[in-house]
């Protein structure tokens, strides 16, 4: 049993679902839970923006945007239009999916740095949205997330949130891995390394680089709407800003885009790094860049897989 | 016997280069034909022309008798066209069997949605394509390095495996652009094996090949390129005996080995 485990490739969704299990034991306060929240759901984003990057070899520098779209969906919904909670999520992920397909379309055309100044217009155009449609989002100061109501009992307490995150990483992760080794996994790793053999066996390169960013859209959201959850207030910058997009390549990049948990490092390291080293005061961005430029340096293909090689190494 | 793949007068030019002009041919079906001439003849774009990755300036391409000009290289997967590079278009984060099994992709039939959900069904169908890519392994004679990364196999094996990763799409009319470019005579003759067990099982072959004892020795019909146009076109004999093509070709080197093969 054990064994079957360890050689499954869903290894690393068992040990994220131990580890979720494991940590409200361990850790000493409900504040760090809602640190462990922030990073189950920045990871899930990262982890969508990992089948693009990753899977796909394809570039986006504007997901924050498909964030915002699932933030500000569960703000939106029941504070102007009377829809609950969940089919208002459930909307705001069709919605991201929608501009994803629309916009995916003409700029997945595109290639290498184009197509990353593209997807960056992307993000900076639903920001900006969000930002000037101030009557409905409250503008630059954000607005506040109704708490959420299910079974005429509201949702309350940082643990609760917790594993709601939590959970939806495992499945994430799951529905990830499953992804990766089926036949359209092949067809976006073959678009990744050949575009032009992928063509020729008969891959559509097209269809299927719209399908993945329009999935990665999809989780960008799902992570957009809990993060609008678990913090009970928005703003445009805190979920779709430019900084944020940076934040989501550089968790993929950083944890490394050829594993599955490589975006939950990235994420665990952008989000709780900041929070540690704020006893350094003004050096605290500066210590950030030297630890990102280290890993880089010392671990190019990123934290996880280059660890694993290591590990790999020694017990072989 | 039927025409496969019908060229008519196919020309393309590059910023003032005429790279091909004028090219006309017919491939019958079930043939070994082969394309030679000098470097910068235009053999590799005559090849990017009939498989869909350029747009001729001029002329049609004919696959089983339907107007293929201008479709794109996937559209003619599904008719049954699959080709090899000169230069390696190899799959390198993937290991061999996956790179093969790719090539499986256009007789793949579940939806993606059972991709994402891990049904039983794509399960089943990665079994299915996976026991396909060990055959075409098999064929090529790379089984044994079926689990291996792309990226760790040496230059001779990866050639081969592109030939895998083509028949794994089960094209009827194969291309293969110089396969056995940069090999030496053990894999050249491996290479030469298996092109004949390809034509064997009944797909038809276009060859590009620098190696004249090779081509010479496989091909049912040559077309010789020089600068773009078409020179000559007949079976081995003839083509070895015609004088244009010894002059602009072949030279004393290349007839020499033309005629010891
Ligand atoms: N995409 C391109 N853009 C510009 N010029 C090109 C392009 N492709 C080919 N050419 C030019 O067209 C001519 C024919 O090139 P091609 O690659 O078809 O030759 P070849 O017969 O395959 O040569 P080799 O034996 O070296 O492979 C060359 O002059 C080449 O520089
Ligand atoms: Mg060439």
């Amino acid at each position: 049993m054990l064994n079957r485990m360890l050689r499954s490739r869903y290894l690393p969704a068992f040990l994220m679902l131990a580890a979720m299990l494991a940590l409200p034991y361990v850790l000493p306060s409900t504040y760090y839970l809602r640190v462990a929240s922030m990073v189950f759901v920045f990871a899930l984003a990262a982890m969508g923006l990992n089948l693009l990057l990753g899977l796909a070899g394809q570039v986006s520098l504007g997901h924050a945007g498909f964030m915002g779209v699932g933030a500000y969906a569960v703000a939106i919904g029941p504070t102007h239009l009377g829809v609950p909670a969940i089919p208002s999520a459930l909307a705001g992920v069709a919605l991201s999916c929608l501009l994803a397909y629309l916009m995916g379309r003409p700029i997945l055309k595109l290639k290498g740095y184009y197509l990353a100044v593209a997807t960056l217009g992307c993000g900076l155009l639903i920001s900006m949205v969000l930002t000037n449609e101030a009557q409905w989002t409250g503008g630059p100061d954000g607005m506040g997330v109704p708490r959420l109501v299910l079974f005429d009992a509201p949702v309350r307490g940082v643990q609760t949130w917790y594993y709601v995150c939590g959970v939806a990483l495992v499945i994430g992760m799951v529905l990830a891995i499953n992804l990766t080794f089926s036949p359209t996994g092949r067809a976006l790793r073959a678009i990744r390394d050949s575009e032009v053999a992928a063509r020729v066996v008969g891959i559509d390169v097209a269809r299927q680089k719209l399908f993945v960013f329009v999935l990665s859209a999809a989780y960008a959201a799902v992570a957009g709407s809990l993060l609008a959850f678990v913090n009970g207030h928005i703003t445009p910058d805190s979920t779709s800003g430019f900084l944020r997009s940076i934040e989501l390549i550089t968790m993929v990049v950083l944890g490394g885009t050829g594993a599955v948990l490589g975006p939950v490092a990235g994420a665990a390291i952008l989000v709780i790094l900041p929070q540690a080293l704020t006893v350094f005061h003004d050096y605290e961005h500066m210590i950030l860049g030297l630890v990102m430029m280290a890993c880089m340096i010392a671990l190019r293909q990123g934290l996880v897989p280059a660890l694993t090689a290591r590990f790999r190494e020694r017990t072989a | 016997m039927s025409i496969l793949l019908r060229a008519e007068d196919i020309s393309i030019s590059f910023g003032g280069i005429k790279a091909v002009s004028g090219v006309s041919l017919a491939v019958e079906r079930g043939e070994i034909l082969s394309i030679i001439g000098p470097n910068g003849a235009g053999k590799t774009t005559f090849f990017n022309i009939i498989s869909g990755l350029y747009l001729p300036s001029q002329g049609r391409v004919m696959l089983k008798d339907e107007d293929v000009t201008g479709r794109p290289p996937e559209m003619l997967a599904r008719r049954g066209l699959c080709r090899t590079f000169q230069n390696l278009q190899v799959f390198f984060g993937m290991s061999a069997l996956e790179n093969v099994m790719a090539g499986r992709h256009r007789h793949e039939r579940t939806s993606a949605l059972s991709h994402i959900l891990g049904l039983r069904c794509v399960g089943r169908e990665n079994a299915r394509s996976a026991a396909e890519a060990r055959e075409k392994l098999d064929f090529v004679g790379l089984a044994d390095l079926a689990e291996r990364s792309a990226g760790g196999l040496s230059y001779g094996a990866l050639k081969r495996l592109e030939i895998a990763r083509a028949l794994a799409s089960e094209p009827e009319l194969l291309l293969l652009d110089e396969p056995a470019a940069g090999c030496n005579g053990t894999e050249t003759a491996q290479i030469s094996e298996i092109i004949r067990k390809i034509a064997g099982a009944g797909i038809t072959v276009v060859l590009v090949e620098h190696d004249m004892k090779l081509v010479m020795r496989i091909s049912d019909r040559i077309l010789v390129l020089e600068q773009g146009r078409s020179l000559c076109l007949g079976p081995p004999s003839v083509v070895r005996g015609d004088s244009r093509v010894q002059a602009a070709y072949l030279g004393q080197h290349g007839t020499r080995e033309a005629h010891v093969a």
